[in-house]
């Protein structure tokens, strides 16, 4: 009997030690999780990262990962608008529907840039909060660190201690790596980049990089064969060093203006994964600089 | 302004915390800095949100669709053997297509809700789907009440402006009439397991084809169906599943049917009795590391059967027992082989059964036909961004017994306003 009951005891134990099952919308919110809460949650990753995380599909596979989800942590901004209110809607799991504690939109935390100061179509697929790529400045992990580490004890209390020093520990030691990368990144400086598609704003901002044009007229547009050869035209005045595009974009235009004007394409790993180097948060940025540093040689 | 206040407190601040800085080293310098920096966010992100009049307007949407058809034939003639089911046809030269309306929002933190009007070329405004769907069941449970489309087989809750060729396939349109819509109750669960398993059910009045919208206190149709999906690695998808439809058809009135004397422009025929209708469907999507945006292939397939059993009036005179299976199927496949172009092949095909047909009717009824309607269509597609597609289709048609015929469509389907979320 006292047996019986030291096993039940166990069992009960056991599920309240249970892991906060999480859903990351994208491989960055995944890694950060994974460094605040440890081995006190079990994360799914909804999307790769060789995938458009804004050309996702509404996939069986991510409405049941979805209905299971405790916490729900996406860059939001409409970033995930073309799957995500699909996958909420057929999951119907309150835990996770916007305006719960469990639905966590990282953007909400940092200052927005590209806000459009008209909302127009002829504009291309822009974003009414702004330019939802906020993952490639890497001063933007520490409001969302904090933010994500409070709704984390919100929602596991009897962790919260332990989200706390995580915190904490995680905090310092970005502090430092970041110093350690504006030091490194201090030559790309004022360096003259193109940009394959309108997705880096964060990162130039962040380094101090020179953006000449984008190979992208519009947002989520093809563009014109006029528009490229004005793209030609431009850098023949204004010499870019490199063309920089996402690991999960297609090659070929940033191919294409290689060949006729003088710039190294680069690719960058944009989230956690994209490039075998980037395993893991600090890799990601380590590999974003160093690949940036080679392409400004 | 408030704004402008704590920027200017948080400066002023700075400036006399710095007096003391003096003193101290870079490092202090740069936790002001940050410091600073916070605050600022923090200002920006407290603006309140805009608290205009239309701030609640709903989501509105738009979509704009227009075809140029060019057939062989009178698209009015039914495929052979398919006189008493629906033929939405096509139309012939230019025109407007279906532009549809759609409205969404939450109504309260219990209820959304949904609807689309239709705009028809000819002026007139039908509600195709007009429904309310609850928030807060949780648990994986969906109820979803109103007006909208059943749930059964893989494309009938796909609206037209998704759909991958200008026309339906062969199946949806003979038994569904492209697409079942009903008025009625929608239940929907999702079972807890990491493999996707949904679980829905449909009582409903029974308006759309097969349907015969007759006023009843009891159900006029119910569907049961089940799905299946989940992921292969990063790269693969798939989803299949089940459906069962049944309706009781009362005094369906088809025009125009062959018989067998031959009567000239056909004969009008009632039936009323039982129709049941059971289907199978599967879809597999594939894309190099699952980068959807770039390329992707997908394959897709339905296999639907009808049993209708009742009474056959011939002519509206000649009552007698009549019963008849029915079936069909197609397979499609469709690649995006770079981004923004996409090109698909699809095959359809029917059959038409051969029909139990009572004694008093055996001289007038055609029981078998003898022939399978086929179908061939291929389509290149160009969207230069997610809001605007335009398609080309070329058909091979042989549904109809010595009227074959060669299809060309052009058509655009532009989408206005809010971005909606697509489904699988």
């Amino acid at each position: 009997m006292k047996n019986i009951l030291f096993i039940a005891l166990l069992l009960l134990s056991n599920s309240s030690q249970a892991a906060l099952n999480v859903f990351a919308c994208e491989p960055e919110w995944a890694a950060l999780t994974q460094e605040l809460a440890g081995d006190k949650v079990s994360i799914y990753t909804a999307t790769g990262a060789l995938q458009d995380p804004h050309r996702v599909e509404a996939r069986p596979s991510l409405i049941s990962k979805a209905a299971r989800a405790d916490l729900l942590v996406c860059t939001g901004a409409e970033l995930e608008t073309g799957w995500l209110p699909k996958v909420l809607r057929e999951a119907s799991n309150r835990a996770i529907t916007p305006g719960a504690a469990g639905n966590f939109e990282a953007a909400r935390f940092v200052k927005m840039l590209e806000i459009p100061s008209r909302l127009d179509r002829a504009d291309g697929d822009v974003h009414a909060m702004g330019n939802p790529h906020i993952q490639t400045d890497a001063r933007n992990f520490l409001p969302i660190a904090e933010a994500l580490s409070q709704r984390l004890a919100q929602l596991d209390p009897s962790n919260a201690g332990l989200y706390q020093e995580n915190l904490a520990a995680f905090t310092q030691k970005w502090r430092g790596a970041i110093t350690k990368w504006e030091t490194h990144a201090a030559p790309l400086k004022g360096v003259p980049i193109v940009v394959q598609h309108k997705g880096f704003p964060y990162l130039t901002a962040w380094l101090g990089l020179h953006e000449v044009t984008a190979l992208e007229a519009k947002p989520g547009m093809e563009p014109s064969a006029s528009y490229l050869a004005q793209v030609v035209s431009e850098l023949k005045q204004h010499p870019a060093k490199m063309v920089i595009r996402a690991a999960y974009q297609d090659d070929r235009p940033s191919d294409w203006i290689t060949q006729r004007a003088h710039l190294t394409a680069v690719m960058l790993p944009y989230t956690v994964g994209g490039t075998p180097q980037a395993s893991d948060l600090y890799s990601l940025f380590d590999d974003t600089i160093a690949r940036l540093l080679a392409g400004a040689k | 302004m408030n704004k402008n206040i704590y920027l200017s407190a948080a400066i002023t601040a700075l400036l006399a915390h710095s007096i003391n800085v003096f003193a101290g080293n870079e490092e202090d310098l740069r936790d002001l800095r940050e410091q600073v920096q916070n605050l600022e966010r923090r200002i920006d992100q407290a603006s309140p949100a805009d608290s205009a009049a239309n701030a609640f307007n709903p989501a509105i949407s738009l979509i704009l669709g227009g075809t140029y058809g060019r057939l062989g034939n009178d698209p009015a003639i039914p495929a052979t053997g398919f006189a008493m089911a629906a033929n939405p046809g096509h139309q012939q030269g230019f025109n407007l297509g279906e532009s549809e309306l759609g409205i969404s929002a939450n109504i309260d933190p219990r209820f959304s809700g949904t609807a689309t009007m239709a705009l028809s070329p000819a002026g007139g405004l039908t509600v195709e789907n007009a429904y309310i769907q609850t928030n807060v069941l949780g648990k994986g449970v969906n109820l979803r009440f109103g007006r909208y489309f059943s749930g059964l087989g893989y494309l009938n809750d796909q609206h037209a402006h998704a759909w991958d060729f200008v026309d339906q396939p062969l199946i949806y349109g003979t038994f569904w009439n492209n697409q079942l819509g009903e008025d009625g109750v929608q239940l929907k669960w999702l079972a807890p397991t990491d493999t996707f398993v949904e679980l829905g059910g449909e009582i409903g009045r029974g308006r759309g084809f097969p349907g015969t919208d007759t006023n009843r206190n009891g159900a006029g149709s119910s569907v049961l169906f089940a799905h299946i999906g989940d992921d292969i690695g990063i790269e693969q998808s798939w989803r299949a599943g089940v459906s069962l439809h049944q309706t009781q058809r009362d005094n369906a009135v088809s025009n125009n049917v062959p018989d067998v004397p031959g009567t000239a422009g056909g004969v009008s025929n009632i039936f009323s009795g039982s129709s049941r209708t059971a289907g199978l469907d599967m879809v597999w999507k594939y894309s190099p590391n699952g980068n959807t945006a770039n390329r992707y292939i997908k394959f897709q397939g339905e296999y639907f059967q009808r049993k209708e059993s009742g009474t056959l009036t011939y002519n509206m005179l000649n009552a007698s027992p009549y019963s008849n299976t029915q079936s069909g199927w197609y397979m499609q496949s469709v690649a995006q082989f770079m981004p923004h172009w996409r090109t698909g092949l699809r095959y359809d095909r029917l059959d038409a059964g051969i029909a139990n047909v009572g004694a008093a009717n055996l001289n007038f009824v055609i029981a078998n036909y003898g022939f399978q309607p086929t179908r061939t269509s291929w389509m290149l597609d160009y969207s230069p961004s997610e809001f605007s597609r335009l398609r080309l289709q070329i058909a091979r048609d042989q549904t109809r017994q010595t009227l074959p015929e060669n299809q060309i469509f052009l058509q655009y389907v532009m989408s206005l306003g809010a971005h909606g979320a697509h489904s699988y």
